[in-house]
């Protein structure tokens, strides 16, 4: 037991894809204008990344070297597909915030990544518990950046408002905002992570 | 278990039958959610046309029709009716002139000329500033800047900076001169379905039929 | 949804729509620097000012062809068949496709310039940017022209970004940063005040309306 919660930690601090592997930088940008987004946005590569690393996992055996990579991304895109579908059924809303980034979760190179790295190595339950953390990972680290955003741009986090919005840098919740927060981010991170 | 040896046999295998078996997945999740999806995009629109009406009893959206525009393209018109007679019409209407290209409207009038409501249902406006225009023309607290109870037959509506009546979102002129812009190209429209008197007439834009049932209203 | 029905534009209406096109994707909305696609190459490759040219080629040849692919199948094979909800797969497969496609090509034609590229090629697959242009050719109902020039100005606007981008890395691999802000940390906060340079190209693409 202590073998799989060593794997879900990996996820969240030693190997963080945000932070420390520096993975899946296009969503983490694009989708951050706000918490609830970004946690949405991680939830769904959560979901993906499970799936994905729990199927492919399933088959590895079953699938020859030489086009372990076209066969990683078509289920990798199946996953992708449904929850682009489920998403637009039941939060239309939501889905359409997120836009093209739900589609482009095929390409995260987090996902690709993982299903290399360790789901064509490793067993089911071990690869769908590594999907769960870096998963858990990513949307920790998205989540923060988004209200991080939220907060300094709009006042607000998770839309509940900390102080007024006339006060707020409207910067951050712009383009340049995301990759200042990140830089911050990281550094702060690494900071930590030396100690 | 040894993993599959690469063999062209081997790989054409495995990869059409991954692929076989994703396909029918996808067919099935389709399946299963393409009527959720038509229900939430239908949801939508009837909420955004509620949003922007008088009340009604009617179906809007089944008795829909485009209607010509001057600039050549078509809008779509919803009338509202309660009972025989017509109370309002929403206009799905839009201006590709927005700072980041196209918003999207949904504008009611009364049958007075009046502005009831609008609702906005796209844009790619920057957030905090062109994006306010989802409260800024709402605020009837503020008059200068409220584009609801308006009778634009006194004239299209505009911002103040280009002489008009409304004053424009702070530092969005562009966003606001669109979002006018898309509110006026709705009342042009409005005025013929006004003339007709809520003609049920579907999909015919060059064609304007006469009324014939009851539903008169001056 | 309202569409338009436009009776025929006179020649130069027709040249300035082509001109805004090209004007904005390359800095109004610089797929970098507004949309947030491409990132991961244009961290990873924008250490050299030669390795992001390099790169900024690959990616205009890779998605000018795969925007071509992709447009093709959407109209004439999902749309059709009513097969949507395919499109992220079947798109994704057409471009993983050509960029091997690509990569043999380059090898029997040009050694020198495939070693240059060396494992930044099949990288190519998983860049957000070739994708995100397909499918976003497809949202703004493009037709073919229009897919393709804006395909072409897209990524000139990527290697535009790569470029400035690596220009100033190799400004900064020379000066004296702070332990922690070292390596990425510092780089994002130079892609955000670039960012923040190119906002002020926004609406500059008013003058072609």
């Amino acid at each position: 037991m202590n073998n799989n919660l060593k794997v879900i930690v990996n996820g969240l601090i030693k190997e963080n894809p945000t932070f420390v592997l520096l993975l899946g930088m296009c969503p983490t940008l694009a989708t951050t204008s706000s918490a609830i987004n970004g946690m949405s946005m991680g939830l769904a590569t959560m979901f993906v990344l499970i799936c994905s690393n729990a199927a492919i996992s399933a088959l590895k055996n079953f699938i020859p070297d030489m086009v372990r990579i076209p066969a990683f991304i078509v289920v990798i895109a199946a996953f992708v597909t449904v929850v682009e579908m489920v998403m637009n059924a039941y939060v239309p809303a939501l889905a359409a915030s997120l836009g093209i980034f739900i589609p482009l979760i095929v390409v995260n190179c987090i996902v690709l990544g993982r299903a290399e790295a360790f789901a064509s190595k490793n067993n089911v339950l071990a690869s769908s518990l590594d999907g769960f953390g870096i998963g858990l990972g990513f949307t920790l680290a998205l989540t923060l950046l988004g209200a991080i955003r939220e907060l300094l741009g709009t006042g607000k986090i998770f839309s509940l408002s900390i102080y007024p919005e006339n006060f707020g840098s409207l910067i951050f919740v712009l383009a340049p905002g995301a990759f200042i927060v990140l830089g911050y981010l990281i550094a702060v991170f690494n900071k930590l992570q030396k100690k | 278990m040894a993993k599959l040896k690469s063999t062209f046999k081997n790989m054409f295998l495995s990869l059409f039958v991954i692929s076989l078996v994703v396909a029918v997945l996808l067919a099935q999740v389709n399946k299963l959610t393409a009527k959720p999806i038509a229900a939430a995009k239908a949801l939508k629109l009837e909420n955004a046309i509620k949003e922007v009406v008088p009340e009604f009893d009617n179906n809007p959206v089944e008795e829909a029709y485009k209607m010509a525009t001057p600039a050549g393209d078509s809008l779509l018109v919803y009338p509202a009716k309660k009972g025989d007679e017509v109370v309002g019409f929403a206009v799905n209407t839009y201006s590709n002139n927005g700072f980041s290209g196209n918003i999207q409207l949904m504008v009611g009038f009364d049958t007075g000329d009046k502005v009831v409501n609008y609702a906005v249902l796209s844009h790619a406006e920057t957030p905090g500033l062109g994006s306010k225009m989802n409260a800024w023309f709402r605020d009837t607290a503020k008059p200068n800047q409220a584009v609801i109870g308006r009778n634009l037959s006194e004239g299209n509506l505009s911002v103040s900076k280009d002489g008009g009546q409304i004053d424009a979102i702070t530092a969005s002129t562009i966003t606001s001169r669109a979002f006018l812009e898309a509110i006026n190209k709705a009342y042009v429209v409005y005025k013929e379905s006004d003339a007709d008197s809520g003609a049920t007439q579907q999909n015919n834009p060059e064609k304007k039929r006469k009324e014939e049932r009851g539903g008169t209203h001056e | 949804m309202a569409s338009e029905t436009r009776t025929a534009q006179p020649a130069t209406e027709k040249i300035m729509e082509y001109v805004g096109i090209i004007i904005v994707a390359i800095f109004v909305n610089n797929i970098v620097y507004s949309q947030f696609l491409g990132i991961c190459p244009f961290l990873g490759v924008s250490k050299k000012i030669d390795t992001a040219i390099g790169m900024g080629l690959a990616v205009t040849f890779v998605l000018t062809i795969s925007t071509i692919v992709t447009f093709l199948l959407q109209k004439g094979i999902l749309d059709p068949f009513g097969l949507g909800y395919l499109q992220t797969i079947s798109f994704i497969l057409v471009i993983a496709a050509l960029v091997q496609m690509v990569e043999i090509i380059l090898k029997k034609v040009s050694p020198s310039l495939y070693q240059a590229l060396g494992v930044f090629l099949p990288l190519i697959t998983t860049n957000c940017a070739i994708l995100g242009v397909a499918i976003l050719v497809i949202q703004k109902d493009f037709n073919l022209l229009q897919s393709v020039v804006f395909a072409v100005a897209t990524s000139l606007g990527f290697a535009l970004a790569l470029i400035i981008f690596s220009g100033i890395r190799e400004q900064l691999s020379l000066t004296k940063i702070p332990k922690t802000m070292q390596g990425i940390p510092i780089a994002l906060i130079t892609a955000g005040i670039i960012a923040m340079a190119f906002m002020g190209f926004s609406g500059i693409d008013q003058v072609f309306k």
